[in-house]
Formats: C-alpha cells, sequence, structure tokens
C-alpha cells in the first residue's frame, strides 16, 4: 500500500429517527495521502470538513465508502470496519486528533493531561515529565497554569493545550480540526513552527483551517468543500 | 486483529429470566417489552455477551429496568443466571464456566478475584462493624489469617481512598453517603481484583461527593490498570471514564462502540433519545 490514508468513494448519512429524516453529511469523498504530506481541507462551516476527520477517527459510524490506513500495528486496515478496540488501540498510539474545543477530564491539570497522553503510550515516568515540560514550555504555557484546572483557562490557552496533548504523542497520523481557529497571531505562529516541525519529521496531516494564509504556506494540497462534496483540489 | 490479545471477563449468551415461562413466550415473540403477558414471566437479560480487556473500562448505559443491575448481580452470582457461559483469565486459566462452579468456588472467586460497589452502600457493607473490620471481612474469606498485615492492608486502603486513618474503627453507619461509598471501594480493592464491577456507584451522592469518587475510580484505573464494569445512567460519568460502551433496552443490548461514537453519532432509536435526553 502506497499510500498512508486512502478514502474512496465515502458517504456519511444521519439517520434521525424521532424526525423520520435521513441527513446526507459527505458523500463521495475520494481523499488519499501519502507519508509526509499535508493536506488541507477548506470550505463554509457546514459542509462537511469534520466530518470526514470525525469518520477516520471513529466517533462517526461509516455506512458507505472505505478509509483504508496503513497502520503500523495492524498493516493496511479499513477503518470504518475495525473493531472499537483496534480503533482505541490507534488512537492511542498511531493516530492524532485536536479538535478546536477542548473536551477533557475534569480536574486534571495541565501538566497531567499532556503526561497521560505520553503514559498511555508506554512512555517511562521519568521520559513523560521531561517532554511534558518542553511541551507546555514550548507553547509557553505560563508555568502557574501548569498544575491547575484548564477548565480555567482562556479559549487560546485551552486549544494549546490541545495541540500539545495530541502532539507529544508525536503520531503517525495527525487530525487537526480547525486548530487555529480562535488563536491570535502569536498564537498561531507557534502552532505552525510545530506543524513545520511535525513535517519535518515525516508527520502525515489532515487538517481543515478558515485561516487559507496560514494553510497554503504549510501544505502541499488543498481541497475545497461544498454541499458535501469535495469541489475542486488545488497542489502547491 | 493481529497478535491475540486475551480478555479478563468473557461473558457468553447470558440470560436471566424471573419466572419459568410458557409455551407462549418461548420464542419470546410475544413478549411486552421483555414481559410475557400470559405467564408473567421477565426476561431481564436476553443473549448478552461481551468482553472486557485488562485495564479497560467497559460502560454499561440504559434506562431503569433494562436489565444493567440484573447483569451486574449475575456476573457476581447475587443472582443465579438461567443460562450462559462467563470465563476470567486468572480462575483456572480462563477455561471453566465460572456459572457452573460450585458454591464454594463461586465465594472463592467473588472473594479473590472480583470486586463489587453497589450502589446502595446496605448491601456492600456492614453498617455496624468498623470500617477496617469491613475489609478485614473481605480479606479473611480470602483466606488472610495474619491480623497485623490486614491492618496495614485495610489502613493503605482507607488512606488511598481518603477516608481518615483515625476514624478506621468507626462503623459506615456514622459515615456520609459518599464516605461509605469509598468504604466499599476500598473493600472492593482489599483482594487486588483484576475485575471491578461497579454498579451505579455515583447515583445519589451530591457533585462534590461524586467527583471525588469519579476521580478515585479514574486515579485507581490509571495506578492499578485494573479492568471495570461500570453500570450507569448517568452519560456524563460513562463519558468520563468508560472506553466502550454498551447501550441495553429490554433486557437486550442494542448497540455497542466507542464511547465518543455512541454519544455523537448513535445508531439505534432508543440511543438518540437517550443521548438527546442528556442535559
Amino acid at each position: 500500500m502506497e499510500h498512508l490514508l486512502e478514502i474512496k468513494n465515502l458517504s456519511k448519512i444521519f439517520t434521525l429517527h424521532n424526525l423520520g429524516k435521513k441527513i446526507h453529511a459527505v458523500s463521495g469523498i475520494d481523499i488519499s495521502l501519502k507519508q509526509g504530506e499535508f493536506i488541507g481541507i477548506t470550505g463554509k462551516s457546514g459542509s462537511g470538513k469534520s466530518t470526514i476527520l470525525k469518520s477516520i477517527y471513529g466517533t462517526y459510524k461509516i455506512q458507505e465508502g472505505s478509509i483504508r490506513y496503513n497502520s503500523k500495528k495492524y498493516g493496511p486496515i479499513n477503518l470504518t470496519t475495525a473493531t472499537a478496540r483496534e480503533m482505541i488501540y490507534l488512537r492511542k498510539h498511531e493516530i492524532g486528533y485536536v479538535s478546536q474545543f477542548l473536551s477533557v477530564m475534569p480536574r486534571t491539570s495541565a501538566r497531567e493531561l499532556v503526561k497521560q497522553s505520553l503514559m498511555e503510550m508506554g512512555t517511562p515516568q521519568e521520559k513523560a515529565d521531561w517532554e511534558t515540560e518542553k511541551m507546555l514550555e514550548h507553547f509557553e504555557l505560563d508555568k502557574e497554569l501548569w498544575d491547575s484546572y484548564p477548565a480555567t483557562f482562556s479559549g487560546g490557552e485551552k486549544l494549546r493545550l490541545n495541540i500539545a496533548r495530541a502532539m507529544v504523542k508525536r503520531p503517525r497520523l495527525l487530525l487537526l480540526d480547525e486548530p487555529t481557529a480562535s488563536l491570535d497571531l502569536d498564537s498561531k505562529m507557534k502552532v505552525k513552527v510545530l506543524i513545520e516541525q511535525l513535517i519535518k519529521e515525516g508527520t502525515t496531516m489532515l487538517g481543515i483551517f478558515h485561516d487559507l494564509e496560514f494553510m497554503e504556506n504549510l501544505c502541499d494540497r488543498e481541497y475545497s468543500m461544498q454541499n458535501g462534496m469535495l469541489s475542486n483540489s488545488i497542489s502547491y | 486483529m493481529t497478535g491475540y490479545e486475551r480478555p479478563v471477563l468473557s461473558v457468553k449468551h447470558l440470560n436471566k429470566q424471573y419466572g419459568r415461562g410458557c409455551l407462549k413466550c418461548v420464542n419470546k415473540a410475544s413478549l411486552l417489552k421483555n414481559y410475557c403477558p400470559s405467564c408473567g414471566t421477565v426476561y431481564a437479560c436476553q443473549d448478552i455477551s461481551f468482553d472486557v480487556h485488562p485495564g479497560e473500562v467497559v460502560g454499561i448505559v440504559g434506562e431503569s429496568g433494562s436489565g444493567k443491575s440484573t447483569l451486574m448481580k449475575c456476573l457476581y452470582f447475587d443472582q443465579e443466571v438461567t443460562d450462559g457461559e462467563a470465563y476470567i483469565s486468572v480462575y483456572e486459566n480462563g477455561e471453566k464456566n465460572l456459572f457452573q462452579q460450585s458454591a464454594q468456588q463461586k465465594r472463592y472467586i467473588r472473594n479473590n478475584v472480583m470486586g463489587k460497589v453497589y450502589q446502595n452502600p446496605l448491601l456492600g457493607l456492614k453498617m455496624d462493624f468498623s470500617s477496617i473490620g469491613n475489609i478485614a471481612e473481605k480479606l479473611i474469606s480470602a483466606g488472610n489469617r495474619h491480623v497485623k498485615m490486614m491492618e496495614s492492608r485495610g489502613i493503605e486502603l482507607l488512606d488511598k481512598v481518603n477516608i481518615p486513618v483515625h476514624r478506621r474503627k468507626e462503623a459506615p453507619k456514622k459515615f456520609s453517603g459518599g464516605m461509605q461509598q469509598r468504604v466499599q471501594i476500598a473493600k472492593a480493592l482489599s483482594n487486588n481484583p483484576p475485575l471491578l464491577l461497579l454498579d451505579e456507584v455515583t447515583t445519589g451522592l451530591d457533585l462534590s461527593v461524586q467527583a471525588s469518587v469519579l476521580d478515585l475510580i479514574k486515579e485507581l484505573q490509571r495506578e492499578l490498570n485494573i479492568s471495570i464494569v461500570l453500570v450507569s445512567h448517568d452519560l456524563s460519568v460513562i463519558r468520563m471514564l468508560a472506553d466502550r460502551t454498551f447501550v441495553m433496552l429490554e433486557g437486550k443490548v442494542i448497540e455497542e462502540g466507542l464511547t465518543d461514537q455512541i454519544l455523537e453519532d448513535p445508531q439505534a432509536s432508543y440511543t438518540q433519545q437517550l443521548v438527546h435526553s442528556m442535559l
């Protein structure tokens, strides 16, 4: 398998039983990513961008189409039919997801959150401590905040923590769901530096961005979406 | 899946019915929900199968009367199953059906390889015994006879669940609901069981106490890598703790999957209704 990720003819239909309705979120999606590629998706809100990412991550169940992922552990695997156990493993070790919202365990400090990401991969305690601090430092999260609960953080701080938590794992495939949406320029630049570093390290990424300028400087290819379908792609 | 991963608990085709059944309900077609109107038999659990892996938290959600607690009772031998199989990897190398063991063996399994925390502390604790005595009871049942060792283990556990050690000789009836729940957890953990059954452990506790019990469970799971089956009708508890979730309705598992998938993309009509009822 040449590609790390190969989405073929993906469609997602939500069946709403109480309304007796079916909603076509996306249809006929074909996207392929080679190892180390960074591909961006743009489009209006509601055009189905996040649906694609959530389908890859297993948050949405897919009835039509396939998502072939070349796993380090399992080899080529179709994510739409993978078991929950397989998805849990892949999420812990291979596929990262950064959403625009921080959804975390309540009453867990920022330091603990990042550290847990590493610990669940089996990183030894000391190394996890060290890498956690390095990551928090990189994102210039105020040292005073390290041991407090993220529920009290500002939007930008939450987001930076969210990215730190996903990136610290150095995943093989990183899904970015508008990771810079509510960041100020300074924070955006920090994310950019990290993304560039990840690109250098060969991380494959699929990201949704509103900020076209931000994306164009980084992406290998860009797709735009309209009404649940890919309308065109541009390669840089 | 490459590389065979061995489950800690494996349940196969578990059935539990209350009542003898009759010719009319034998094929379960004429049931009203899970109740036979002719003979009054209740089919509380119907053909339930699942695995729990090492270190995994499996959540079970469903409305009252869906069979969640019955399932837990069957697994802890509080009730006899009608039929079905269950295997635990650390008991007889996971080759013997637990439900077919003698009463004595079942007691051994309960006391040595499982721990259970009940919604109602009255069921899990002897309210007039001292708290440390409650823990010792489980240790004694498991064959311990060394008083000093049991005492130090008791103190260690009470400390772990944040019960002030100087109150160890007090009876749980003097404790608040949250403290009683924590003593139950300490008792359930006393023999380092690989499997913990938690039945609505936070129901009825106020928010801050609920939080401390949940934090404790999460911490224990992370530290000790225990496998947990967690029954709750509170979806936020499930979201916080469970890796995978089963949805039960009328005695059957109607949906299962990753917890975030169940909550964000529920498939069954009932699950959608349940998720949409969330505050």
